[in-house]
């Protein structure tokens, strides 16, 4: 007599469920920190749902087929939502890998006189449950990129705020390297925000620039050129010694150009520039 | 045939551009900027450019002659409202126009070229007698 291995592992839902709690109970990479008991077997119980209903429909001699897509959808939400909650992927992974030590166990059970039976169902759970644990892996990498990725996007947006420091005068500090692409965004944020505020001073800060090389100074040449067409005096500010000195070792003619050792010192001849004036207010202590 | 007006404000001439300029249009408007700075001994010119929006290099060299024949007429010139775009391609191209002075809208335009004025303004009270 012929057994069916999936109306086998349906029939056996609940022994496989409690099986598979037991294995990662006492598996010594349980993390009880991270998730509860209850949340665990909440997602454990998903996901044998999730395998036992399309056994249904779908042969076990594929493990890529496109059947088993709603358990691999199933594996995704799981795995990503342990990316964020801080599991490392080995956690993830064993997670998924221990349901076959459940699953074997239960058919063990059931076929325990039809060795040949077992051994071939055997093998084709267990190239099953090693393809979800890739697909886990593929979706925490996934979402791991989609983090990096993000990330990029963000410091090339917040690497190029332009502050307005006085009425008329903007300052942009410059933090990394500058490179042509970086040059173009910081270049057209400065110029859009010298016509928006209508400043005519602008301070560019670059004590945040780590090296000064003749392609960086080509490209402040470029930005300060940029800002005097446009009708607006650019300030080069926090200019470090060991920048100077490359500079005037490279042979940079920056001689046309304002430049100051502090953003402090540029603002003050930004104020001398626009006749301003700042005292100290004389308190009335008498 | 287009042709860009010339306004005299005071001392000063002022020309807003807001077609684009193509070839001709452009040595029509350098010729008659010489010949207006010339016949109304203007003192500075004030070239509005804050709705061109394209730039090559040969109306980079306009501009730039404008700026040397008015100088050797005794102007200024003074270009204004240059457009972020327009400002990042003349650099790009090679033309940080030198020898024109820039601002960022007509006021402070003005302001500059009321600046350059107070040396000559001598000269001031010997127009108002002419």
């Amino acid at each position: 007599m012929k057994l069916d291995t999936a109306k086998i592992l349906q029939k056996k839902k609940k022994q496989i469920l409690e099986l598979w709690m037991k294995t990662q109970l006492v598996d010594f990479s349980l993390r009880e920190d991270l998730m509860s008991n209850d949340e665990l077997s909440g997602q454990s119980e998903e996901l044998v749902d999730a395998l036992l209903q399309t056994l249904n429909t779908a042969s076990l001699d594929d493990a890529q087929a496109d059947a088993f897509e709603p358990v691999r959808d199933v594996l995704d939400g799981i795995s990503l939502s342990r990316a964020k909650q801080g599991y490392s992927p080995r956690e993830t992974g064993m997670f998924v890998f221990s349901l076959k030590d459940a699953l074997l166990g239960v058919l063990q059970q059931e076929l325990k006189n039809e060795p040949v039976q077992l051994y071939e169902e055997s093998m084709k759970i267990s190239r099953l449950i090693d393809n979800f644990g890739i697909a886990t892996f593929e979706t925490f990498i996934k979402g791991r990129e989609e983090v990096i990725l993000r990330q990029t996007d963000e410091i090339t947006e917040i690497s190029t705020p332009v502050i307005r420091v006085w009425d008329g005068i903007l300052a942009m500090p410059i933090i990394g390297t500058l490179d042509s692409s970086r040059t173009q965004v910081v270049m057209e944020n400065l110029l859009q925000q010298i016509v928006d505020t209508s400043s005519t001073i602008a301070i560019l800060d670059i004590s945040g620039v780590p090296a000064v090389d003749s392609l960086v100074a080509q490209h402040l040449i470029k930005t300060v050129s940029a800002t005097r067409l446009m009708g607006a005096e650019c300030i080069i500010s926090g200019i470090r010694p060991e920048i100077a000195q490359t500079v005037v070792h490279l042979g940079i003619d920056l001689s046309g150009i304002i430049t100051k050792s502090s953003l402090a010192s540029a603002l003050k001849h930004a104020y001398g520039l626009l006749q301003l004036e700042v005292r100290k207010s004389i308190a009335n202590k008498s | 045939m287009d042709k860009i007006p010339i306004l005299k404000i005071g001392h000063f001439l002022m020309v807003a551009i807001q077609v684009d300029l193509y070839d001709r249009l452009a040595l029509n408007l350098e010729a008659d900027l010489i010949q207006a700075v010339s016949k109304y001994n203007a003192k500075g010119v004030l070239i509005d450019i804050s709705s061109v929006s394209i730039v090559d290099s040969f109306m980079g060299r306009i501009l730039g002659n404008i700026a040397n024949m008015s100088k050797i007429l005794d102007a200024e010139t003074v270009i204004v409202g240059m457009q972020p775009a327009v400002a990042i391609t003349l650099i790009e191209l090679g033309l940080p126009l030198k020898g024109i002075q820039s601002a960022l809208n007509v006021e402070k335009g003005m302001e500059l070229l009321q600046q350059k004025l107070p040396a000559e303004a001598p000269l001031e009270d010997d127009d108002s007698t002419f």
